[in-house]
């Protein structure tokens, strides 16, 4: 059997000291991403620190942000009168993503560090690069309907699958890491890396740090946001495209968007140029498909997912329509 | 399985059972000394082993032994020559990718499935081809006649008509996987006696299996089945894991339990095989069909052949004096795919049902209108009439239904805002099948009735079908009915396949309770009883616990001559998105043509289910390979997409309710098949009809919508 020791800690504390201890042992919250990557011999830790007990489920307004703790469940968040009226697109793209069962159990810091979901990536009979470094990319010339348009590199063209992180770029989030030196705050756009030299890295988080929480900070985006999943069914589906767009509206005006991308790239994809373009312009759909095209640059397909090069503007356009609409 | 609960004379006999966990499946059997068996299986896709390094797997803690090709466990049957090449253990060739290449049996499933990943195996690896398309096109590949070629009138009319079409249609593989995992319990004791517990859809095929391979007498074997979570077709087959699991509980004397994983799933239990098809299509100007032409490409294996009725709907469907049909088989390298709901057919009615369509759109014509214009009064292809066929009346009911007036002929002519409505239709149709059963009834003075037969239910509603049929025969109302199935011991049953359970097992309970009605009157006038006496009173006046009467059933002449078919219409709405391609389908009428509806309630389930899976093999469902290493690349439920419940809309289901005697004495013909045949046109029609594109390639994702 391959056996691995199970540990259970109720600080944030104790559990840091713990992984520090030993190199091969992992945290698990929910467990529904990591079981299954041991279950398909994809990893292999020889200790679970089960950090579900550490209080750190908080959802909490402090000051003008918003606290979210790393141990807070997706249904917990998507659910909470304050998520549900200060930070709508969140609790949406949240209730996009997976399905009721799993929500209940996913947490929000093992959201953020869940896995691709490329084919190549869970089956070890095959090459991936992310799994074993130099083995090749069996999604580059195979099936990559799924796979990414930005920021690709020829080691690697997964997409980071989450709903929830798209959301939390385009809100600006910061995401709060304790380490053995204490915590360190970053911009939670840059926390999720493109795959470059190193697809095997994910995200910037350390081997010694732990998610502590994300920071929100409250918007004006409330009454103008949508998050557009476009997938292969309607529900309990990985998106093709998705579009968190947030639009702070006076008149017909644009104060300020706010917009990122999922299903197009190894992170959360913010559109900063779409973004810039519509600050100050008219809400209407020619301004959007002007953003979206804005959006597109440097996107490239590899044979099956060249179809997202049409569906992905498409979808910020309709996300766009949909957000001005909404109130 | 008992009655409970009954609110309703309709309701499910063992619904009370499936809703609270007292269904029990195969896999849940406690058996004294029980062991758990894994599986190993192949990396590559050809060639042949050439060493299985189970050293390691043996020294594992917990496990008892590792089976192969090496120590080849016995079973006779596999020792002689001839029969499929798949002889479980008994070659060392690879046919496929996922195959099974060695079991493990251990004292507990995880400590088996460990000592699975510590057997080494080295092989011969040969070239390899998993794609139909390719094999087509590669004059060196082997094709094989799937069904005689049909020739009637002029071959390939459709060329010189005044106008025609002429498209072709790829299905993707479809797989069934119901949500019960396949596998088995297999007992093997002294003396060469074997109980196996298993999802089959043929207690009696199971049992014929087993005693084939392992050469023992039918008696031998007890095969019990008594509830099974769903087989849409996979179930009509032993598999080679489940001769493995009797052939390992025979080598290590002790009871062992296999089952399979999701994964595995897609490998080694079959599938709807990837069918190319070429339809054409002629016509004259005001719409009379003057030629249709089917030709179909399917996928089988290289180690045993697998066919269907692709091409069937096409000789008889419609009225036209010149019709030719080819269907080819075409090895690859897969596991053998196996009947899958609505077989061929669902498969063939993709592509008739879609070319119909394009037919009536280059006349400018309803969809509807052209079917009805060119609907047979005879079956043309047999020379015979229809035993009944109300299909007419079908297409008006639906119509109605669904609104059918609100449909324009010009595509993409309704719009609001970025979503595009359409309608489309299809028909569906299978044969009204009927076979040889044999039923027991028991009549006990308690007042209640016990039937039997090894027959199964894989979840259509069996024992609620069927004690309706008695419920209205001999007055007894259905909670104190019990039938008695999916147990090899009792009176012999086909598999249940091919829509025709009710059929087949129904005619030898009518006959069943017949006789016994007439045995009770017997009795009653022997002891001065009026006639109509109730059969408790006689049986008690005649100090009689019980009587009971076996009957075997079977069709008369009828048969030859009459054409005997059941039909269904699909009528559905769909709202397609102009900007993200993504496909709703909005409304469904599904009408059954199927004689008598004999238990309401289950029949429309079946309906019902139907409709589910056809928006699933219309819009999500694709087994997806990577053709360069012959593997699954979605082989498990998050990827492999089966509809949720956000993707199916009210389903309305009509039947036309009218009985056919010629078929079988209730009046009533199959249904689980024509629930889904056709579905998938219908939704790919009304996606021509709200947005102009045809698809012609299933499953229609967004991807293909916005191409
Ligand atoms: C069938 C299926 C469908 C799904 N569909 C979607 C979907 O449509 N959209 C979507 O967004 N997601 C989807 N998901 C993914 C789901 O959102 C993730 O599995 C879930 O969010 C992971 O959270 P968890 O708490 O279960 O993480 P775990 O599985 O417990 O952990 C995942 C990883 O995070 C690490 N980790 C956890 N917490 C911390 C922490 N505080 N600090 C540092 N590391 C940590 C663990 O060590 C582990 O490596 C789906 C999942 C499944 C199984």
């Amino acid at each position: 059997m391959i056996n691995f020791q199970y540990l259970r800690t109720t600080s944030a504390k104790s559990a840091l000291a713990l992984l520090q201890k030993d190199k091969n042992s992992k945290f698990i919250a929910g467990g529904t991403n990591l079981i299954d990557l041991m279950k398909r011999g994809v990893t292999a830790p020889e200790k679970l620190i089960d950090i579900n007990h550490v209080p750190l489920k908080q959802i909490e307004l402090i000051g003008t942000k918003i606290h979210i703790g790393a141990l807070a469940t997706n249904s917990a968040v998507a659910d909470h009168a304050l998520i549900k009226e200060k930070l709508p697109l969140l609790s949406w793209a949240l209730q996009a993503g997976a399905s009721a069962q799993l929500r209940n159990v996913a947490t929000v810091g093992g959201n953020m560090m869940q896995r691709t979901r490329c084919g190549y990536f869970y089956d070890t009979e095959m090459p991936c690069n992310k799994r074993e470094a130099g083995s090749g990319c069996g999604a580059l010339e195979g099936f990559n309907r799924m796979h990414a348009i930005f920021g690709t590199s020829d080691k690697c063209i997964a997409v980071h699958p989450s709903d929830m992180c798209v959301a939390l770029v385009a809100l600006d989030a910061e995401v709060v890491l304790l380490g053995p030196k204490g915590e360190r705050k970053i911009l939670f756009k840059d926390f999720h890396r493109l795959a470059g030299d190193t697809p095997q890295l994910d995200n910037n988080l350390k081997p010694d740090e732990m998610i502590v929480r994300v920071e929100i900070p409250l918007n004006n985006l409330a009454k103008h946001s949508y998050y557009l999943k476009v997938r292969d069914r309607a529900s309990y589906a990985f998106a093709l495209v998705s579009v968190a767009a947030g639009l702070e509206l006076e008149d017909n005006k644009i104060l300020s968007a706010h917009l990122a991308m999922g299903g197009v790239a190894h992170k959360p994809w913010r559109l900063t140029k779409a973004e810039e373009f519509l600050k100050g312009k008219e809400a209407t759909e020619e301004n959007f498909a002007q953003a979206a095209k804005l959006s597109m640059e440097n996107a490239k397909g590899f044979g099956e997912n060249n179809f997202k090069l049409k569906l992905a503007p498409n979808t910020i356009i309709e996300a766009l329509n949909l957000a001005k609409r909404k109130a | 399985m008992e009655n409970r609960i009954l609110k309703d004379e309709n309701d499910r006999v063992d619904g009370f059972l499936k809703v609270t966990g007292g269904a029990k499946y195969f896999a849940e059997y406690e058996l004294p000394g029980l062991t758990y068996g894994v599986l190993v299986t192949s990396t590559i896709t050809k060639g042949k082993i050439t060493s299985l390094d189970t050293k390691a797997a043996e020294k594992a803690p917990g496990v008892i032994a590792v089976l192969s090709h090496l120590n080849k466990p016995s079973a006779p049957a596999y020792e002689q020559e001839g029969g499929s090449q798949m002889k479980i253990f008994y070659t060392d060739k690879i046919f496929y990718n996922g195959q099974p290449i060695a079991i493990v049996v251990a004292n507990t499933f995880e400590r088996a499935t460990y000592a699975a990943s510590l057997v080494k195996t080295s092989y011969a690896k040969e070239d390899f081809n998993t794609n139909l398309d390719k094999a087509i096109k590669d004059p060196k590949a082997k094709k094989l006649q799937g069904q005689p070629d049909y020739k009637r009138g002029v071959e390939n009319a459709y060329k010189t008509a005044e106008i025609k079409i002429e498209q072709q249609y790829i299905l993707p593989i479809e797989t069934h996987n119901p949500m019960e995992l396949h596998g088995i319990i297999a007992d093997w004791r002294p003396a060469n006696k074997v109980t196996v517990y298993a999802k089959t859809q043929g207690v009696k095929a199971t049992q014929g299996t087993i005693a084939n391979v392992f050469k023992i007498p039918i008696e031998n074997i007890q095969v019990n089945s008594e509830f099974v979570g769903g087989g849409f077709g996979m179930g009509l087959k032993t598999w080679p894991l489940e001769i493995a699991t009797v052939m390992a509980s025979k080598h290590v004397g002790k009871p062992v339990k296999l089952v399979i994983t999701r994964m595995q799933m897609f490998t080694m239990v079959g599938n709807r095989p990837t069918a190319i098809q070429k339809v054409g299509l002629g016509a004259t100007k005001d719409g009379k069909l003057t030629g249709i032409t089917h030709t179909a490409f399917g996928e089988s294996a290289t180690y045993e052949n697998f066919t269907e009725g692709v091409v069937n709907m096409a000789k008889f469907m419609y009225q036209c004096d010149n019709v030719n049909t080819s269907y080819t088989i075409v090895p690859v390298d897969l596991g053998v795919p196996i009947w899958m709901r609505g077989p061929g057919e669902a498969t063939g009615a993709f592509a008739l049902e879609s070319a119909i369509d394009e037919m009536a759109h280059e006349l400018d014509m309803d969809p509807l209108d052209f079917r009805i214009k060119n609907d047979p009064e005879m079956d043309q292809q047999k020379n015979k009439p229809f035993s009944s066929k109300n299909i007419k009346e079908a297409y008006k009911l639906g119509a109605a239904k669904i609104g059918w007036s609100e449909r324009k002929n010009k595509p993409g002519s309704l719009v609001e805002g970025p979503w595009q409505t359409g309608y489309g239709v299809s028909v569906g149709v299978f044969n009204a099948n009927r076979g040889k059963a044999s039923v027991k009834g028991t009549l006990k003075a308690d007042g209640t009735l016990l039937l039997q037969s090894a027959t199964s239910d894989i979840g259509p509603g069996t024992g609620t079908g069927m004690g309706l049929i008695a419920s209205k025969l001999l007055n007894i109302p259905t909670n104190k009915i019990t039938f008695e199935l999916g147990d090899s011991s009792l009176p012999p049953a086909p598999s249940q396949g091919g829509s025709a359970t009710l059929s087949t097992i129904g005619s030898a309970v009518n006959d069943v309770c017949l006789a016994l009605k007439s045995t009770i009157a017997e009795l009653a006038a022997n002891s001065n009883m009026d006639a109509t006496s109730n059969f408790v009173d006689v049986l008690k006046k005649n100090k009689l616990p019980s009587v009971e009467i076996t009957k075997e059933s079977q069709s008369g002449k009828e048969r030859d001559n009459y054409s005997m078919y059941s039909f269904s219409i699909h009528f559905v709405q769909v709202k397609v998105h102009k900007l993200t391609g993504v496909v709703k389908v909005s409304k469904i009428v599904s009408v059954g043509d199927s004689g008598k509806i004999v238990s309401p309630k289950t029949a429309r389930s079946q309906m019902v289910g139907g409709a589910v899976g056809g928006i699933g093999m219309a819009l999500t469902e694709e087994a997806i390979l990577d053709h360069r290493y012959g593997r699954y690349i979605n082989n498990n439920f998050a990827d492999y997409h089966v509809p949720v419940n956000a993707d199916v809309p009210e389903i309305d289901v009509i039947f036309i309710d009218k009985p056919d005697f010629l078929v079988n004495p209730m009046g009533a013909k199959g249904m689980g098949e024509i629930a889904l045949i056709g579905f998938s046109a219908a939704v790919a029609n009304a996606v021509f009809n709200a947005t102009g594109k045809r698809i012609r390639t299933l499953p229609i994702t967004p991807d293909k919508i916005l191409a």
